[in-house]
């Protein structure tokens, strides 16, 4: 019987193992930098535009709410990774009416302007983008218009379920850190939707999480419609809704200059 | 056009528009604030003049009712900005028109006409090619940054040609709002009767992004904002350029302009100001989380130095042939940007004086903000900003917008 009990228990234990190579062999046929890449493709540049109404409930540890609402134009320059952004601020009443430019460069840094309607101020900006809070809520402005690839060094650290799903877990170093030095990143092995993303600094401490609370398929782009940045050492949390979500809507290649800055495209803003 | 006639344009105008508003039922969007500023002098009783508000001489109380609509296409569309002003220290209520103007869209051309504020050059407080019209007492006692912009009555033409925007402007004139012997000690040259001219100011900018560089150029034909010695407010001419464009992980940005002194070219007139070149070089950089660093370096070059020491009037000071000012700002946020120091430092190289402005601001809520905060002259009694030394103060904004 202890023989039986020593093979079975070898076999259990060979079979774990036979599985778990199997799977780390399978399920890792994407390299963790395709893995990023597909995830902030889907998560940053899906489809050639997009418009968004987005809703930001900035609350602090007591409970108490700020709100941001904009309206957000994104449109795709090339297939290197440029980019388009345009934001239009309707709430609070104090910040109404301003608009905020972003032209991303993939390969350089990026252009960046805002406009503050009560002087009829344009003025360009020179913001950190992983260093700087976007509006006083706890994403960067890098959280909203994306990052780019080779700023970190991607590793798959495992292939497991999380919230029923299948991911893959895959850790990106920052290859300069700055206020976080890697990120450990939850990501669907089939629509590349980022469920869940933990922020660690210096200290290896975990100082910020990203939650995907609702994903939704519009236009055949699957589209998180809900998420929350959390502070884990203030406690402060941001929770964004987007809603209207339009893709491929043909904004207009001129829409994001100077012209429109002052003075907002009503077609695409109401 | 005259005002009277611009006046009648707007009212033509609105009446137009809230009839074409009207058939679509697009909702007029409102909002403002209400506003407190005061700030507080320590000033010697010595130095006190009969007339001056010495202790309080910035109390006021403003709301500002905003209104805005326009059509569906936004073609056309309309804003107005009122202030309702309650002066405390000065024991005056007024009605102050901001803005309110009517805008008209187009594919390649855009009309504003109404008064408006406009805003050009890249300075940071410092002004080249931006010759329109501003309020130095507001700066001086702390209110909004806002409030150092005038509205000008204007009509203003847009062309956009790809990516180029050629804006022309042709507004009735309105003087600076400058320091008086109200809420101000200081040595007043000036006692000559004032005149205003009559005749209308035009400018234009062409502005392009060229290679990522934010370019304009500009010229304007138009008068000084501020008095000469006679009283009158002498003939403009300028001409300039601007380049803004992101530099090793900071913005760049460096202003020209050649200020053309028409009505005293050779400089012999002391009255008025000579002719001059103006330049200034400015950068800003993040230097950590929520934290920005500015500095500028300006110069304004008299032409003709030698025919204004010639012919100087007596009792007046000796100005520098250069007057040479360096600027520095710093920022931090803290707390979700809801708190934030700010530091701006005007530093008068050649007029060995200095002008600092700390202040601290801290928004309750969307809704509340308040901001303490402090102006602080120093140095030479001759210099643009040493001449304020007795009137140091320390403000208090706060301001619930709805």
């Amino acid at each position: 019987m202890k023989f039986n009990v020593k093979i079975i228990k070898g076999l259990i234990a060979g079979l774990f193992v036979s599985v778990s190579v199997l799977s780390e062999v399978n399920a890792a046929a994407p390299d963790a930098r395709t893995i990023v890449n597909n995830s902030l493709n889907l998560f940053y540049s899906a489809a050639n535009d997009m418009s968004v109404n987005v809703k930001m409930r900035l609350i602090n540890s007591q409970g108490k709410e700020r709100q941001r609402e904009m309206t957000l134009l994104r449109k795709d320059v090339n297939d290197a990774g440029d980019q388009h952004y345009y934001i239009f601020f309707h709430a609070p009443s104090d910040v109404k009416s301003t608009t905020f430019m972003v032209w991303k460069h993939a390969q350089k840094d990026d252009d960046r302007w805002i406009y503050i309607p009560a002087i009829k101020l344009v003025r360009r900006i020179a913001a950190d983008d992983k260093r700087s809070s976007f509006v006083g809520s706890d994403f960067t402005y890098e959280d909203v218009s994306g990052r780019n690839i080779n700023d970190e060094t991607h590793k798959l650290l495992r292939s497991v379920k999380y919230a029923q799903r299948p991911v893959y877990v895959v850790e990106s170093t920052l290859k300069r850190p700055t206020d976080y030095v890697k990120r450990v990143s939850w990501i669907d092995q089939e629509t590349w939707v980022p469920l869940r993303e933990e922020y660690f600094d210096v200290r290896n401490q975990k100082v910020r999480i990203f939650t995907a609370d609702k994903i939704k398929k519009i236009n055949n782009h699957y589209t998180v419609t809900e998420r929350t940045m959390k502070n884990l050492q203030t406690g402060h949390q941001t929770k964004a809704v987007f809603e209207n979500v339009k893709y491929d809507v043909g904004l207009e290649d001129n829409l994001f200059n100077e012209r429109y800055l002052r003075n907002p495209p009503r077609k695409w803003i109401q | 056009m005259d005002s009277i006639k611009i006046k009648k344009a707007l009212l033509y105008g609105f009446i137009v528009l809230a009839g074409a508003t009207s058939n679509v039922a697009t909702a007029i969007e409102l909002g403002g604030f209400v506003q407190t500023n005061t700030a507080a002098t320590n000033i010697d009783d010595t130095k006190c003049t009969a007339g001056t508000e010495c202790e309080l001489p910035f109390n006021n109380q403003r709301i500002q009712l905003r209104a805005e609509n326009r059509n569906d296409s936004g073609s056309m569309s309309f804003y107005s900005k009122v202030d309702l002003l309650n002066d405390s220290a000065l024991k005056t209520s007024a009605s102050d028109v901001r803005e309110i103007y009517l805008d008209f869209n187009f594919d390649s051309i855009a009309l504003r006409a109404g008064r408006q504020i406009i805003t050009w050059g890249v300075g940071d407080l410092l002004f080249i090619n931006d010759i329109f019209t501003k309020n130095w007492v507001a700066f001086f006692s702390g209110q909004p940054l806002e409030y150092l912009k005038q509205g000008n009555d204007a009509a203003k033409l847009d062309f956009f040609l790809g990516s180029t925007i050629v804006e022309i402007i042709a507004n009735d004139f309105r003087a600076d709002h400058l320091p008086g012997p109200r809420q101000f000690v200081f040595t007043n040259l000036f006692s000559a009767t004032i005149v205003e001219p009559t005749d209308r100011e035009v400018a234009m900018k062409i502005s392009d992004n060229i290679n990522g560089w934010d370019t304009a150029v500009y010229a304007s034909r138009g008068f000084y904002h501020q008095p000469a010695f006679n009283g009158e407010y002498p003939k403009l001419n300028t001409a300039g350029v601007s380049v803004s464009g992101a530099f090793l992980d900071g913005v760049l940005n460096l202003e020209a302009g050649y200020y053309d002194s028409v009505e005293d070219r050779q400089g012999t007139d002391p009255n008025i100001e000579n002719s001059q070149a103006r330049l200034l070089f400015g950068y800003t950089q993040q230097i950590g989380q929520d934290t920005q660093i500015g500095a500028q370096l300006y110069g304004e070059w008299m032409q003709d130095y030698d025919d204004y020491k010639a012919n100087l009037l007596s009792g007046h000071p000796l100005r520098d042939e250069v007057r040479s000012v360096m600027t520095l700002r710093f920022t931090q946020h803290y707390f979700y940007q809801t708190l934030t120091l700010n530091l701006f430092a005007f530093w008068g190289i050649s007029d060995e004086d200095s002008y600092v402005i700390p202040s601290v601001k801290y928004a309750f809520s969307d809704e509340l903000w308040t901001e303490l905060g402090f102006n602080i002259f120093s140095g030479e009694a001759t210099g643009e900003f040493g001449r304020f030394d007795e009137n140091d103060n320390v403000y208090l904004n706060i301001r619930y917008s709805f």
